[in-house]
């Protein structure tokens, strides 16, 4: 298991490849990247502020917990902080299983409390000024199917 | 006792503060709200609407009735937009 909190970018090919190759044992991975919406064409930048300390130890917990509740042999969380532009990755996931239905669902799981439960907060900077992106009721209630 | 008190996001914005050392003797982190919200209006202007916010103690999330025995570092923020 590795998790990194960063503002530098990430190299996807390279962190996928790595991670897939020293999966041993492992017959799936998924790998989940999510990038900046540049709202068509409206966001001049992105600025993710997070809770240095908290935000390792909290990755951390959710991580062992999909390591506890599927048959995962790696998994891998990489979330950048800082000011992001359009179309720049801001983090990926990486899930390695014996069968893909494990690697897909812990992925999800992964998702879906990073979501909600890693503090971050994101700011959208646009020709009107700037906004705190808002949680979602969804993104909480997401949640509960886990 | 001597509190480390951080504010993330919007809350750190009204504030005006990243964080601040408090002298309290305040039971519960809902007491320490109160205390803040009775210094200086940016405080209540940041805590106007708990249900808004959330708190971790010790870097763990925790409630608003939590109390602060044995707590060095509190920090309140809103919802968390990570992913």
């Amino acid at each position: 298991m590795r998790l990194s909190v960063q503002d530098a970018p990430f190299d996807l090919g390279a962190e996928s490849l790595a991670f897939a190759k020293g999966a041993a044992g492992a017959g799936a991975v998924v790998t989940f990247t999510g990038i900046v919406r540049d709202n068509g064409g409206s966001l001049s930048a992105m600025e993710i502020e997070h809770y240095p300390g908290m935000t390792e130890r909290a990755i951390a917990a959710i991580m062992e917990q999909a390591v506890a509740r599927w048959a995962l042999v790696d998994a891998l969380v990489i979330h950048r902080y800082g000011r992001l532009a359009g179309g720049e990755m801001i983090m990926m996931v990486a899930t390695a299983a014996p069968h893909r239905a494990d690697a897909f669902a812990a992925a999800e799981f992964l998702m879906d409390y990073l979501k909600s439960r890693a503090p971050f907060w994101k700011k959208e900077l646009g020709p009107d000024g700037a906004s705190w992106v808002a949680a979602k009721d969804e993104d909480e209630a997401a949640l509960t199917r886990w | 006792m001597k509190l480390e008190v951080l504010y993330f996001a919007w809350v750190r914005e009204r504030i005006g503060l990243p964080r601040e050392t408090v002298q309290t003797e305040a039971a519960t982190v809902a007491d320490l709200v109160a205390e803040l919200v009775a210094r200086e209006e940016r405080y209540a202007m940041a805590f106007a609407d708990l249900a808004s916010l959330r708190v971790a103690l010790d870097q763990e999330l925790g409630s608003f009735d939590a109390p602060l025995a044995g707590v060095r570092e509190i920090a309140f923020f809103p919802p968390m937009t990570g992913g």
